[in-house]
């Protein structure tokens, strides 16, 4: 294994929401901190920087992972994915984002990145969910405003909406 | 005041908060841009509970390519004077750590570098000599008169000792049938929000002012003491706060010292500065709420009334009476008889220094203390008069016909129907269903409780409570105090529309929406139409003492204050309107976006062009009005005065009602509590938006959860903090939290202008003590403390545990200091003579052990290292002394060895063993035991044992690499020196 100093700098190049990116960062730095002040993606959140409060989840190769536990380097050639990604388009949220904001699943929002990051990718291979599978899956993630109760319900509010939405596609 | 069709408050309308924080545009304060220039801080925390600080060597430090400051005690004291402290005591509070180091995780010592990363590569060069005290960590060890002071200045630890008397306690307890008493030790805990403390501060010498941007809450009587401490008068310290705020719950009150100490290093630096606290420093060093040891009696009739209350209570505030210290003591100052009708009262308030953090604001701020006591009292009073602890609770309730009700303690009740509130949750939360089903578990032999708590909630702090603290002769003295001024300011634009400016700094509750529904009932506009404003900024906004996040002082005050303004402006528009129309101004009304006659809605104006007279076109205003631009209320209820000269104080302007009930099930292999239904009845009052009310109700419910069943922010008798990660400090997940049932009641508060009162702290008052009362009646048993945590149930619901083998008993330290036990096996494939040597040699340690900078030989047996140990997210530099005694060469050795560091410190003791076998390999055999204590111990066992696990086989790994890769020639040479060394000769 090659020695590498902090004040190395190694480029990583990868996809980030669907477009490559190639940037430099020192081995140590970590991937919140990449993703939030390099690139300047603010929408992923830092709340525990110890792997145990979810809000720094983000989908790397379509599977929801830590960004807080990642260091930059290791998602080069990876396909990452962050919360800027889920809307539609400027102005439109996705039929996840508006049923959290319809059953006001969210207050000071700084939980909902990762927590939409995870359902989003759990509701592709879990159309279906039941709620005693969402509150065990949505377990790794802390929330200190809502109580969770609201989340869960927009959470199989969406699951339903996008169900119906495929079943008539 | 009149109140308007309401078409669009009351309705669940969606936030126009969230569209941005669902798509990754929130701007919190980390993801602000900075002023081209600006560094970054990092902080060096004492990993002593209590020390005094012999000296700082921060050279090493500031020497570092990129750091530009390194800031010390001694700094801040040069350019601050201490913060004022709440109580008459000759005890000084500081920001940083000044000659003495009182609880574990306060500021010794502040870098600033080009970024974070090389500002904590900083901190690990500085130096500090710890002269160590003993720690005083239990409020009533601080009562002790022989209990070591923390401040020399004090002649003990108990920094405000008051007496009250109501009524006339003395006879009321003479007369009655009975006389029964709780104790009670609240621990500690906090609602830790997600988004920790950040801060974004500047100075500029040329006018000797700072400019700080903050996640700060308020209250703005802060602003005060930040400009004492850092001695420019008020109009140079300006405060501002982010567009979005990650929660706070009362915890972001508590960054306000920080504010001061970034000032400081802005200052100092020459260059703004950024500082965003991580969840470590967060957890062991931010603020807590108050612990504290409660007696408290009742005097009680046979039927269960209660005639007369005896409180006694300690309250711990940790190292520093911060501000608003010892507030959390008073805030329930004038409802301290509950939802109970009880006539006379004896209180006694002691205030205790500890060697904790300091505590402040969190969310139910004294109530959940307060509460439990009195709650589990009604509850102990049923059960020793055998009488249904519903009917004790019936007996005592405020009567329906006594509003506004003043209680023995000075509080005013504005409103309510206890009574109403009760039997409806009774009804309708089906009490006889959940008896049922506790008889149906009894009889399967089940551990089933139910438990119940009334509480009155109170709202919109008056700001003179506090000084109840204060005797009524040092109150004449300091001038009276009162009042809770609320703000708003709504504006005009030349196209005619509206925006809103508020001083509430809102923290996740939805403040801009609720305004706007608000202001649009009020000017006939859609809530669409209204742009709110709830970033503040001390130098532009209207604001005062009272203004920020607290006291659930929104709905109240706030809306109230917009309502205000928004009326004013109103009757202005209506009298340019009439002028316009040819009508009366009586006669114009504001709806769907049109200014119009009542009686002839096609003689209208559209709002915007109506709302935009002032600015083009002024000379057409009537007479009477000035401008129709710009009005900022003020609102301060007249029910909020002084405390009387019998301290008698109205603490807070409104009293919601809660009563809770809830069934839970205790497993009796495990201890855990599962909730089986719990039900909520509350009365805030008019409720402003549904959906936003049901948030801060079932929030609070699972904050309250939290601190019931899992949290606490506990210390081992050393002072050293356990619970320094979210794996140690366990909040409840979705897997804890069921969803209660929620109900209402609406009385409307009469001295709020829209009815409401506050609704977001009640649940963290009356849940805690509802599910332990539920325990209690479970298990049958009357003494319980906070958390319920499986292991304390499992105690009462089994026989002991068995005592531990009888080796780890005698290695276990006492109490809950962290202890670190292990033994391993490791095979090297050279002959134990190799690895004899390979063990003494400095140079071979040097390069095997691990993050090891240094090894220096201090003699022949007695090594000293300087090694970079990382555990979970606390990672640190370590200054070893290892001791090797039992030398037998070359098969066993003892290892004597501590470690101190900014993280920590650790002793310990090891021996190691090595055994040959005839392949020439060599089979190491060792064990250890060591104490943890400081920012180590804080996160937690299972990442300690893991990360000592794998310390130590890293160790023997490059051991074995490096003793099989050296040839026989070279070890030879080194054996001759070492043996040399230790005096003997091969
Ligand atoms: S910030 Fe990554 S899990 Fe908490
Ligand atoms: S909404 Fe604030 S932490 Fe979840």
């Amino acid at each position: 294994m090659p020695r590498l100093s902090a004040s190395d700098r190694c480029s990583v190049r990868f996809l980030l929401n669907g477009r490559s990116v190639a940037a430099e960062a020192e081995p140590r730095m970590l991937l919140t901190d990449f993703l939030r002040h390099s690139l300047g993606l603010t929408g992923t959140h830092v709340g525990c920087e110890h792997g145990v409060c979810g809000a720094c989840t983000v989908q790397i190769d379509g599977k929801p992972a830590r960004a807080c536990l990642t260091l930059a380097v290791q998602v080069d050639g990876a396909n990452v994915r962050t919360v800027e990604d889920l809307a539609p388009e400027p102005g439109r949220l996705s039929v996840l984002q508006e049923a959290f904001r319809r059953h006001h699943a969210l207050q000071c929002g700084f939980c909902t990145a990762g927590i939409l990051m995870s359902l989003d990718a759990y509701l592709k291979t879990n159309p279906e969910p039941s709620e005693p599978a969402l509150r065990e899956y949505l377990s790794g993630h802390l929330c200190r405003c809502t109580g969770y109760v609201p989340i869960i319900a927009a959470a199989l509010d969406a699951a339903k909406r996008l169900r119906e939405a495929t079943a008539h596609a | 005041m009149s109140v308007q069709a309401q078409a669009w408050t009351g309705r669940s309308i969606e936030r126009v908060e969230d569209a941005a924080l669902l798509t990754g545009r929130g701007r919190y304060i980390d993801d602000l841009g900075v002023a081209t220039g600006t560094l970054h801080a990092a902080i060096l925390r004492s990993p002593h509970a209590h020390a005094k600080i012999k000296a700082v060597r921060t050279e090493a430090a500031a020497a570092l390519p990129g750091v530009t400051a390194v800031i010390t005690g001694a700094d801040v004291v040069g350019l601050t004077t201490s913060l004022p402290v709440g109580v008459r005591a000759p005890i000084k509070c500081w920001p940083i750590a000044v000659d003495s180091a009182r609880y574990v995780g306060e500021p010794v010592a502040v870098v600033v570098a080009r970024d974070r990363y090389r500002a904590e590569d900083a901190l690990d060069l500085i130096e500090v000599d710890y002269q160590l005290l003993p720690a005083v960590v239990d409020p009533h060890d601080a009562l002790d008169a022989g209990a070591q002071r923390l401040y020399e200045s004090l002649s003990s630890n108990v920094a405000s000792d008051r007496r009250f008397r109501y009524g006339d306690p003395q006879a009321a307890f003479a007369e009655a049938a009975h006389r029964i008493g709780i104790d009670v030790h609240y621990p500690r805990n906090s609602c830790t929000p997600l988004e920790t403390y950040g801060i974004i501060a500047s100075y500029d010498p040329g006018e000797d002012a700072y400019d700080i941007l903050s996640g700060f809450q308020g209250p703005f009587s802060i602003h005060s003491v930040i400009a004492r401490a850092l001695k420019v008068p008020g109009n140079r310290l300006r405060l501002r706060t982010p567009p979005d705020s990650g929660g706070s719950f009362g915890i972001k009150q508590g960054v306000f010292p920080y504010l001061v100490l970034m000032g400081v290093a802005a200052r100092v630096a020459g260059r703004p500065v950024k500082w965003i606290e991580d969840r470590l420093e967060h957890l062991t060093g931010s603020v807590s709420a108050t612990n504290r040891v409660t007696r408290l009696e009742a005097a009680v009739d046979r039927d269960g009334r209660v005639r007369a209350l005896a409180w006694d209570q300690i309250e711990d505030v940790g190292a520093h009476i911060r501000a608003p210290e010892p507030a959390t003591l008073y805030r329930m100052h004038g409802n301290l008889t509950g939802a109970y009708d009880i006539r006379h009262m004896s209180v006694r308030n002691r205030v205790v220094v500890t060697n904790k953090t300091p505590t402040g604001l969190n969310r139910g701020f004294g109530g959940p203390q307060v509460y439990y006591a009195l709650e589990r009292l009604m509850q102990r009073i049923a059960l020793e008069l055998k009488l249904d602890p519903i009917d004790v609770i019936r007996r005592n309730l405020v009567p329906a016909n006594a509003f506004p009700y003043r209680t023995a303690s000075g509080a005013l009740l504005d409103s309510g129907n206890y009574q109403q509130a009760l039997e409806a949750a009774l009804r309708d939360g089906d009490l006889a269903g959940l008896q049922a089903r506790r008889d149906a578990a009894r009889r399967e032999g089940r551990l089933y409780g139910i438990g119940f708590a009334a509480v009155v909630e109170p709202s919109v702090s008056n700001m003179g409570y506090i000084t109840t603290a204060l005797t009524p002769e040092e109150r004449a003295k300091a001038g009276p105090k009162n009042g809770a001024q609320a703000t708003a300011t709504i504006s005009l634009d030349p196209l005619g529309t509206v925006s809103a400016h508020i001083a509430s700094v809102p923290q996740g509750q939805g403040h801009r929406t609720v305004l706007a529904q608000v202001i649009a009932d009020e000017l006939g506009l859609k809530p669409s139409d209204i742009v709110v404003v709830a970033e503040m900024d001390t130098a532009r906004d209207g604001w005062s003492i009272a203004s920020g996040n607290y006291s659930s002082r929104f709905a109240a005050a706030v809306c109230g204050a917009a309502q205000l303004a928004a009326a004013r402006l109103k009757s202005k528009l209506a009298r340019i309107a009439a002028a316009q129309l040819n009508v009366g101004a009586e006669e114009i009304e504001f709806a769907d976006g049109k200014v119009r006659a009542r009686r002839n809605p096609d003689n209208a104006a559209p709002f915007g062009r109506l709302a935009a007279t002032s600015h083009w076109a002024p000379a057409t205003q009537p007479s009477d009005v000035d401008q129709a631009i710009r009005e900022t209320a003020f609102w301060t209820p007249p029910e909020l005065t002084a405390p009387t000269e019998a301290d008698e104080i109205n603490s807070s302007l409104c009293h919601g009602f809660i009563f809770d009930m809830c069934g839970l099930e205790i497993d009796r292999v495990t201890g855990a509590v599962r909730i089986d239904k719990y039900v909520t009845m509350h009365d805030c009052g008019r409720v402003l938006h549904p959906g936003m009310v049901a948030g801060q109700i079932t929030g609070g419910f699972a904050h309250a959860l939290g601190a019931a069943l899992y949290e606490e922010y506990a210390y081992a008798p050393d002072g050293s903090f356990l619970a320094g990660t979210f794996a140690d400090y366990l909040v409840p997940t979705s897997m804890e939290v069921p969803a209660p049932l929620i109900l209402h009641i609406e009385t409307p508060s009469p001295f709020t202008p829209l009815g409401a009162k506050g609704v977001g702290e009640g649940n963290c008052m009356s849940t805690p003590v509802c599910l332990a009362n539920a325990v209690a009646d479970a298990l049958g048993i009357a003494d319980i403390g906070l958390p319920l945590t499986p292991a304390k149930l499992a105690a009462a619901t089994q026989n002991a545990e068995p005592p531990p083998p009888a080796r780890t008993a005698a290695a276990m330290p006492a109490g809950k200091r962290r202890a670190l036990h292990g033994a391993g096996e490791a095979r090297v494939a050279a002959p134990p003579k190799a690895v004899w040597n390979a063990l003494l040699d400095t140079r071979i340690l040097a390069s095997i052990i691990p993050g090891c900078h240094d090894v220096e030989q201090v003699s022949a047996t007695h090594f000293r290292a300087d090694v970079t140990l990382g555990v979970g997210p606390v990672k640190g530099r370590y200054r070893a002394e290892v001791k090797l005694e039992d030398l037998v060469s070359p098969r066993s050795a003892t290892l004597i060895g501590s470690a101190v560091g900014a993280l920590g410190s650790a002793v310990g003791k090891g021996s190691v063993r090595l055994a040959g076998d005839a392949a020439g390999t060599t089979i190491i055999s060792y064990d250890y035991d060591a104490e943890i204590g400081g920012k180590a111990a804080a996160v937690g066992g299972r990442l300690l044992d893991g990360a000592a696990r794998i310390v130590i086989r890293q160790f023997f790994e490059a051991l074995a690499r490096r003793v099989a890769g050296i040839s026989k020639p070279a070890w030879r040479l080194w054996l001759e020196r070492l043996l040399a060394q230790l005096g003997r000769r091969p």
